[in-house]
Order: structure tokens, then C-alpha cells, then sequence
């Protein structure tokens, strides 16, 4: 197995047929690549699709146009059949650790199930026990069950799930929400650790963009379905390109020696099953113009990519340079 | 454990709360100490017993007809007797014998179709998920015991058929249930990380999601067990049921509703229906508040 | 002034299988009139039973000594009158999951129209109006046809600010929000901070805030309290508090946040985990993880004490701190 364990979408687009609204495209056409080694940010509001593309990215869902690769072989969904071989090599972690982990069944026997089939007789319970070693746990949580634990502990459990087919990608979708802040810290070490010790890539998402800002090595951003601008993280951070980056990074609140409330983004989420004409981020952008009526094309400027017209030397207008 | 979403298998679980207040609802003591629930497993014990040494603790001979007809309640006839002379004590005791092995085959029976039923309708989905739902609907549209009725009447009225005719009104309920057992958890991500690290459907149905939606329809099953024998009373009653000369409970209190100044022929094979009866309602209804987070708060 | 909200010494225990355990110890705030307060602290210190005790919403068996005025009332020991009475017109609470608090068969119309009927006694005309004003308050598009509609035609932001609403319904002065923002975007979040504010300045509405994000302390509160194990560690003005902590924990949960200042940075979580209610180290409940700690530490909890501008601590060591990012 020579082909690099690379993840890439290309062109994806999922759609929900939903009673009373129709249909609905959460992923209207992304192309996204999660190399080996890589952690890879995806941010954006809630509702933006964040989730259904992680899921057709493991082939929870099936993507309605574009395809999703792992390994050079298409993702499949999920059937009949079980998953094997170099599929199990991707893996994901899901956002609630309550719900990710069967309350009934022991911890040991949940992380077992991923347990390759190859290891057999007591080396299989000397895997489980290296594998919760490996998240900081104590061997004796094999004989408990979920709800002996704390939320961050069940996530770093659930990592350890993840982790049993030695996989070489892991989907992390929001895997800190739910937890406070220092169990975020910890979770969040961890996971980058892992990634890094172990060479595995990562696909890491969430809503908290300080977050993504400390440990992404490529940030992509996403509104209403499409990605609209994708950048090494410090250069997105340092001159974010796209005005809803901007908006997102003065949306996080700031420590300071006085109160200052965070910048607002006007207007609301729209509904991706009526979204905008031309560019989806018109009615909220400050800095809409005439050829926002147009849907921008995503313009590739080397190491970053970003989908507005304000960065189109064509049409850009030259007050709006800097944002 | 998981919520109901289906308002129909709701109600299956929820019809008799009204038990819950009759204990005294929210005492924090366990539901196994409350004292309703160990009057109910007293009486279920008594029961038991009862129809396992029928032989011995029943005077009489059952199906004995004797010249002392319609006598009352005495020393010697601790119930009385009937029209036939039969003693009404040793028919009651024998009855248990039928009543409670009948509808504990009934409850498994449905339980067994139905549960398998429901899971496949709720993990499968899409049209056979539909054709399921309908064919339940289809049943709940006619009282169960009308429907009993018709389905003894067309095969002909015997044991084997009231129990074949009461499976068949009753295994819907579960069906409902456990697929809206199912379906609650169908999304639920602990299933999906399993089938992520490999593991086959067959094996994620049986070891992730069965035992998680089992618990209700246990609690149902024990509910509903006193229905069954409810409703295989009221079939031998209407004379669909077992055959007489046979004792079952049902037939007794018919014979007994003929002339209801002979009081005792139908009031203690009535009260012996009423006792059981009661007894798996507050058994199911315990068991519900054990396994059922939404009426015992916390861990 | 007496402050609108002042909490004294308050110790609640709560019943539990293996005996009472004791969940608050001594806490003691205050909130002013058309003040932001903020609490925070890790997950399980305390900060919603504070909130609960508020509310007379402790489950029952708890037991609760100290005392806490509202306006001058005492509201420990209140009977169900007297909370309905200081639910209805003064304390009211938002919660993290606003679905929770939004009953999802019932049109956004019905449930704040019939809060006031009942809260305030309006007809069914007067109620109407003060809705839609309130919708239009927490700025809520087109109130008129967000009143017909149901919970889940709204997102999540919509939903909490609808929240809002209800518990605006009845002119409180005091709002207690506990984690409103902890579910939501940072966009949206922003949103309902700047909709807090606002509500302050224009109405003079009293806010205590609960959260665990030192980021929205900052942005919004003026004082703040961070809760450990059920005590309160250190307080002051916001500012000061959090640019320059003085007790070990505090600067230990700056230091787990992102710092935005490098990529590639480590996070630094604080070792271990709190400890549960009822399995606190005799001495100062933050000795096993408290990189400063001494002997003297594990001697007795350290009680509150002041230091410096309108600060408080609970350290015996008062170690000098690097102050982070
Ligand atoms: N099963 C479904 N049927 C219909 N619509 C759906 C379904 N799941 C999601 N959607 C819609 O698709 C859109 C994208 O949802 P998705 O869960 O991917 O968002 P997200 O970015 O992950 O948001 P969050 O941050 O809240 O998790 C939303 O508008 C949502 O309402
Ligand atoms: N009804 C209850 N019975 C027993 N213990 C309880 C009860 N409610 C809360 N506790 C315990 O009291 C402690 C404080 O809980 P509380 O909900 O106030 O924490 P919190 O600071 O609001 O945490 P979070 O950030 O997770 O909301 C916790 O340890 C919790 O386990
Ligand atoms: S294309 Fe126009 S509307 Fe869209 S983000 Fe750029 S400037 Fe704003
Ligand atoms: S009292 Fe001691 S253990 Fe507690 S915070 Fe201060 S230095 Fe640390
Ligand atoms: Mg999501
Ligand atoms: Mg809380």
C-alpha cells in the first residue's frame, strides 16, 4: 500500500431532502485536501455544513455531486458490508462524548471492536490497555462503563476508540465543544500529540477559531456550505482575505484591562435551502458591490485560495484592500 | 436509555400511570422497597406456588362433578361450588395453572414477533419501515379484543388459537416500541463509530442496538401481561377460549354471570383475575420507573 | 447603596446516596443595580446550583445555611408564594439550552403572552403588544410573524434571544444567564453579549452571567467571581482580575486558553481534575494541582481576603504570578 493515506474532496455537494423544505444542499460544492501529517482547521457558523462533510468524508452520508477520496480509493457508504483494510484508516471523533460511547457496554469491549482482527488471544487486551495508556487513562476504565466518567474523560476515551485500527486520519468533528475550557486544553493536546507522534493527518473541526488558530497548520473557512477562503493559519490570522474571516476573528471575545464587546456580524444564518443568489455571504458583507450579484469564483493565490470578488483584480475596487 | 418519539408506543408505555401516583410517586425510596411493589411480588409468588403444587393443595379434583351443586362457601367447600358440583376453590387454584403459562406464552410470543419486527423496521428504515408501520396501524385500528374475536371465530375457538389470536392483536405494540427504540438511537454516534471500526451490521444490531432498546419493551411486556390474561378471560368467557370442561378463569365467571345470586361462582375466579392483573401492572410499572430515566432523575 | 443582590456566607449540601454533600461553601457576591457580574470556573464548581439557590430551584433535601437579599428580601427560607412573587417580577434566568427552556408544540406567541397573563394579569391584547416589543427588543425580524411560529423554525441564536424575551416578559431587574453563549457560534454569541449590554444600558437590568469562557468575562462583565470547588477564589474588577490574577487557579485557567498569539503553540491545561463535591483536600481545594503550593496550604481552606483595588484572593501563598499572554 504505497499511495499516501491523503484525504481530498473535490467538488462535494450533499444534499438533505427534508419534508416541508425541500431540498436542502448543506455542501454546495467544496474541494478541500487533508494530507498525512497535516491538521487541517474547518470553521464556520453552525448550520454551515461543517458536520454533514465530515460525515461524507467517513461515508456516514453520500455526497449527491464531487467525490471523496481516501487513499486513492473512493470513500465508500456505509452498507451492508462491513468496513475493512485500509478503509478503518479513517476514523472520526464525534462532538458529544455522551453520545458517542455506548452507555451498556464497557468501555474494554467498545475499544476491542476496533481491535484489528489480526491481533488475536491475549494480545488483544494487551492492545486495549496500551491504547487507553496512550490517552493518559487507567487501565481498570476497560471494566467500567461510560458514565464512570467526566465528559473530557469519555472524549479522550472515545479518542482512544478512534485510535484501536491505527488509523492515519482522524475527522474531529468538534471534538472540545462540549467540554470546559481545561478539559479542552487537555483533550486538545492530546489529539495533536497523537496526530503528530503517529504521523496520522487531521481534519479538525470546530466553531472556536483561537482554537484552530493554535493548532491548524491550514485553516478553512466555510459559509453556507461552501469554503470561502482556505489559508496557511498565521496568514489567515495575520490578513485574513475573505470579509467573513474578518468577521469571524473580531468575533471572538479578547482578555482585556477593560470591557469591549466583540464586533457583530449583521444579519442571521440563512438557510442553506433558500440561500443567497451570487456571492451567499452578500447580504451580511459590508462590503458588497456591484459583481457580488455573480457567484465569486474561488481565485488561487499560491499557498491560499479564497472566494470573493474584493480579491479579483478585475473587479476589486481600491479602497476595499485592506479589511 | 432512550425517549419514545412514537406518540403511539408512548401511550402503550404510559397508559397505566396512574399506578405511579397510587404508590405515592416521588418517595426516594427504591421502587423494589415500596410496599405496593412487594404486595404485588407476594402475590405473584402466591400465585406461582399455587399453580405449581395444584395437585396438592387443591382439595378437589377440578373437572369432579358432584350431586352438591351450587353449594356456598364453607368448611368444605372453601369457595363453594358451581352448577355441576365442581368445587370453585380447586378450579381457581387449577385455573393458574392455565391463566399464567397461557399468558406468559402469549406475552413471549408477540414480544418475540414484534421486537424482531420493530428492529428490522427501525434499523432498515425506508419502505419496509413504511409496510410495517401501516400493518401495525392496521391492527390498532380495531379494539383488541374484536379483533381477537373475529380471528378465534375464523379459526375455530380452542386454546391453541385464542393464543394465536391474542399474539396477533398484540404484537404491534412492541413493534412500535422497539423501533422507536431503534430509531432514537439509529443516529446516535456510538453506532456509527462502531460501524466506522468495522464492525458488520448484524453484529452492531445485536450488540449495540438491541440491549438498548430492550428495556421498554420488557417493561411493556410485564405491563401487558396482565392484559393477556385480561383478554384470554374475556375469549373463554365469550366462550372462544379454552374448552370447558376446562377451569379457566374467564369461563368460570361466565358460568358464574348466569345467575349472580350464586355470587361466589363468578366473585373468586373474578378476584383471581383481578389480583394478577393488578400484580403486573404495578410489577411493570415498577420496573418502568427503574429503567425509564424520565421518571427516575439522575445517574 | 445596598447592592440589589448580596449574597452572604451561602452553603448548600445536597442529599445524595452516599450522604449530604457539601456542593457551596461560603460564597458571598453581590450584584448592583444595572451591574454585569460574571462567574466562572471549570465544569461542576458550582456556578448553576448558585444560580439554582437563587431561584429556589434546589432540588429537595438540599439544605442551605448563610443568606442572600434580594432587594432587601431575604430569599432563603421563602415559601412558594414568595418565590413566585420574586420569580415573577424580579429575579429571572436564562439558561445554556434554550430549547429547554422553550416548550416545542407551542407557538413563541403563546408562551410569552401567557407568561404575562399570568405573571402581570394583561389581557390577551395588552400581552400581545408587550411580545412583540420584546421581540423587536431582542431583535428578532419581523416580531408580528415570529410570534406564529414555532421554536424550531428558529436557529439556535434565535432561539436563545427568544429565551431572553420570556424572561424579560415580566420587567426583572435582575437576570441571571447561565452559559446563554456556551452553545453558540462566536458571531451569534457576540450578538447576545452586545443585546446584554444594551438591556443593561437602556433598562438598567442587572445581569449575573455564568460562563466558563474567561474571553466573555472579559468582553462583558465588569466584576467577576471565579469559582473553585464550590468557593469563590478571587474577585475584582474584570480588568484587573484577569490581566493580573493574583491566586494561582485563575492565572491557571488563562493559561489553558488559546493565546492567539503563535500557531503550533501547546496548549497548557491545569493537571488533574477537580476535585468531587465532597472529596476536597482539607487545606486549600486547589493544593493537588497548584504548581505554588506549600505546606501551610493543606492546613485549613484559605478564606477570602482583600488585596489590592476592591480584590479579594483565597491563597495563603500568593505566589507571584507570570501573568499569561
Ligand atoms: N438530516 C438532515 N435533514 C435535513 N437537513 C439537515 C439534516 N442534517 C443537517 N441538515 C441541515 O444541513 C445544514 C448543515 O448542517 P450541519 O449539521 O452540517 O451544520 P454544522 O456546520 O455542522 O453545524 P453545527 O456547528 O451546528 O454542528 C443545516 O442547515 C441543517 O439544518
Ligand atoms: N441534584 C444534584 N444532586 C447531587 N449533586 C448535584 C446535583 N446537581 C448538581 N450536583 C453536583 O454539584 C456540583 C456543582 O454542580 P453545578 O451544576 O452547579 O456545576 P456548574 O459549575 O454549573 O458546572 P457546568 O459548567 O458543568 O454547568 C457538581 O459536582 C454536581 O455533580
Ligand atoms: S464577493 Fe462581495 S459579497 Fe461576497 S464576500 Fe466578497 S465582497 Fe462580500
Ligand atoms: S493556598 Fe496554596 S495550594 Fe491554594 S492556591 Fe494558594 S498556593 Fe496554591
Ligand atoms: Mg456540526
Ligand atoms: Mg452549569
Amino acid at each position: 500500500m504505497n499511495t499516501p493515506a491523503r484525504l481530498s474532496f473535490t467538488d462535494v455537494e450533499v444534499e438533505y431532502r427534508s419534508r416541508g423544505r425541500g431540498r436542502v444542499r448543506a455542501v454546495a460544492g467544496v474541494s478541500l485536501e487533508v494530507s498525512p501529517g497535516q491538521i487541517v482547521g474547518l470553521v464556520g457558523e453552525s448550520g454551515c455544513g461543517k458536520s454533514t462533510l465530515a460525515r461524507a468524508a467517513v461515508g456516514l452520508s453520500a455526497p449527491s455531486a464531487g467525490t471523496v477520496e481516501y487513499a486513492g480509493r473512493p470513500v465508500t457508504p456505509l452498507g451492508w458490508r462491513p468496513r475493512s483494510g485500509a478503509e478503518v484508516g479513517l476514523q472520526m471523533v464525534f462532538q458529544n462524548p455522551y453520545a458517542s460511547l455506548n452507555p451498556r457496554r464497557t468501555i474494554g469491549s467498545q475499544l476491542l471492536d476496533g481491535v484489528p482482527a489480526a491481533v488475536t488471544g491475549s494480545a488483544r487486551r494487551a492492545r486495549v490497555h496500551e491504547l487507553l495508556e496512550r490517552v493518559a487513562m487507567p487501565t481498570s476504565a476497560a471494566q467500567r462503563y461510560p458514565h464512570q466518567f467526566s465528559g473530557g474523560q469519555r472524549q479522550r476515551l472515545a479518542i482512544a476508540r478512534a485510535l484501536a485500527p491505527e488509523p492515519r486520519m482522524i475527522i474531529a468533528d468538534e471534538p472540545v465543544t462540549a467540554l470546559d475550557a481545561s478539559s479542552q486544553a487537555q483533550v486538545v493536546n492530546l489529539l495533536v500529540g497523537l496526530v503528530r507522534d503517529l504521523d496520522m493527518g487531521m481534519l479538525f473541526i470546530s466553531h472556536d477559531l483561537a482554537l484552530v488558530h493554535e493548532i491548524a497548520d491550514v485553516t478553512a473557512v466555510m459559509y453556507l456550505g461552501r469554503i470561502v477562503e482556505a489559508a496557511p493559519t498565521r496568514e489567515l490570522w495575520r490578513e485574513p482575505r475573505h470579509p467573513y474571516t474578518r468577521a469571524l476573528i473580531d468575533a471572538v471575545p479578547q482578555i482585556g484591562p477593560t470591557p469591549r464587546l466583540p464586533a457583530i456580524l449583521a444579519g442571521e444564518v440563512p438557510d442553506p435551502a433558500n440561500a443567497p443568489t451570487g456571492c451567499r455571504f452578500r447580504p451580511r458583507c459590508p462590503h458588497a458591490f456591484a459583481p457580488c450579484g455573480e457567484q465569486p469564483p474561488t481565485v488561487d493565490l499560491g499557498d491560499r485560495s479564497v472566494a470573493c470578488w474584493l480579491t479579483d483584480s478585475a473587479t476589486a475596487p481600491t479602497v476595499a484592500r485592506s479589511l | 436509555m432512550t425517549t419514545l418519539a412514537d406518540p403511539k408506543a408512548e401511550r402503550a408505555l404510559g397508559r397505566r400511570r396512574w399506578l405511579g401516583r397510587l404508590r405515592g410517586g416521588s418517595t426516594s425510596r427504591p421502587v423494589w422497597r415500596q410496599p405496593i411493589t412487594v404486595v404485588a411480588l407476594t402475590i405473584l409468588g402466591g400465585w406461582l406456588l399455587l399453580a405449581l403444587l395444584a395437585d396438592v393443595l387443591a382439595p378437589y379434583d377440578p373437572l369432579a362433578q358432584s350431586p352438591d351443586t351450587y353449594a356456598s362457601p364453607s368448611g368444605a367447600h372453601w369457595f363453594g361450588t358451581d352448577s355441576l358440583g365442581r368445587d370453585i376453590f380447586s378450579r381457581v387454584v387449577h385455573g393458574a395453572r392455565l391463566s399464567i403459562p397461557l399468558a406468559l406464552a402469549i406475552v413471549s410470543l408477540a414480544l418475540l414477533v414484534g421486537g424482531l419486527l420493530g428492529l428490522v423496521a427501525g434499523y432498515v428504515g425506508r419502505f419496509v419501515d413504511e409496510a410495517l408501520m401501516r400493518l401495525t396501524d392496521l391492527v390498532f385500528a380495531f379494539p383488541q379484543i374484536i379483533l381477537a374475536m373475529a380471528v378465534t371465530a375464523a379459526f375455530g375457538p380452542n386454546t391453541r388459537n385464542a393464543v394465536l389470536a391474542l399474539v396477533i392483536v398484540s404484537w404491534p405494540v412492541y413493534a412500535r416500541v422497539i423501533r422507536s427504540a431503534v430509531l432514537s438511537m439509529r443516529g446516535d454516534d456510538y453506532l456509527n463509530a462502531a460501524r466506522l471500526l468495522g464492525v458488520g451490521p448484524i453484529r452492531a444490531l445485536r450488540r449495540d442496538v438491541l440491549p438498548n432498546s430492550i428495556g421498554p419493551a420488557i417493561v411493556l411486556a410485564t405491563l401487558e401481561l396482565g392484559n393477556a390474561v385480561l383478554l384470554l378471560a374475556a375469549l373463554s368467557f365469550l366462550g372462544l377460549g379454552p374448552r370447558p370442561p376446562a377451569a379457566e378463569w374467564g369461563s368460570m365467571v361466565a358460568l358464574g354471570a348466569q345467575d349472580l345470586s350464586m355470587w361466589w361462582v363468578s366473585v373468586f375466579p373474578g378476584l383471581a383475575i383481578l389480583t394478577v392483573v393488578m400484580a403486573f401492572n404495578v410489577l411493570g410499572d415498577a420496573l418502568r420507573d427503574r429503567l425509564d430515566p424520565r421518571y427516575t432523575k439522575g445517574r | 447603596m445596598a447592592p440589589l443582590l448580596d449574597v452572604d456566607s451561602l452553603a448548600v449540601t445536597l442529599p445524595s446516596p452516599r450522604g449530604p454533600l457539601p456542593i457551596l461553601h461560603d460564597v458571598s457576591l453581590t450584584v448592583d443595580e444595572g451591574e454585569l457580574v460574571g462567574i466562572a470556573g471549570e465544569s461542576g464548581c458550582g456556578k448553576s446550583l448558585t444560580a439554582q439557590t437563587l431561584l429556589g430551584l434546589l432540588p429537595p433535601g438540599a439544605a442551605v445555611t448563610g443568606s442572600a437579599r434580594y432587594a432587601g428580601t431575604e430569599l432563603l427560607g421563602l415559601d412558594a408564594r414568595g418565590w413566585q412573587r420574586v420569580r415573577g417580577a424580579g429575579i429571572a434566568m436564562v439558561f445554556q439550552d434554550p430549547s429547554a427552556a422553550l416548550h416545542p408544540m407551542l407557538t413563541v406567541g403563546r408562551q410569552l403572552t401567557e407568561h404575562m397573563r399570568v405573571h402581570l394579569r394583561m389581557d390577551r391584547r395588552a400581552a400581545g403588544r408587550r411580545a412583540v416589543e420584546l421581540l423587536d427588543q431582542v431583535r428578532i425580524p419581523d416580531p408580528e410573524r415570529a410570534l406564529r411560529a414555532y421554536p424550531h423554525q428558529f436557529s439556535g441564536g434565535m432561539r436563545q434571544r427568544v429565551a431572553i424575551a420570556i424572561a424579560l416578559a415580566a420587567r426583572p431587574r435582575l437576570l441571571i444567564a447561565d452559559e446563554p453563549t456556551t452553545a453558540l457560534d462566536v458571531t451569534v454569541q457576540a450578538g447576545i453579549l452586545a443585546l446584554l449590554e444594551r438591556l443593561r444600558a437602556e433598562t438598567g437590568l442587572a445581569v449575573a452571567f455564568i460562563t466558563h469562557d474567561l474571553g466573555v468575562l472579559s468582553a462583558l462583565t465588569t466584576r467577576g467571581y471565579i469559582f473553585y470547588a464550590g468557593r469563590v477564589v478571587e474577585t475584582g474588577p474584570t480588568g484587573s482580575l484577569l490581566t493580573a490574577p493574583t491566586h494561582p487557579y485563575t492565572a491557571a485557567l488563562l493559561g489553558a486558553r488559546p493565546h492567539g498569539t503563535q500557531t503550533g503553540a501547546t496548549l497548557r491545561p491545569i493537571p488533574g481534575a477537580p476535585p468531587a463535591p465532597g472529596e476536597a483536600p482539607p487545606g486549600c481545594p486547589f493544593q493537588p494541582r497548584c504548581g505554588y503550593a506549600e505546606p501551610s496550604c493543606g492546613e485549613a481552606p484559605p478564606p477570602l481576603t482583600p488585596a489590592g483595588v476592591d480584590r479579594s484572593v483565597a491563597c495563603v501563598v500568593r505566589p507571584h504570578l507570570e501573568v499569561a499572554a
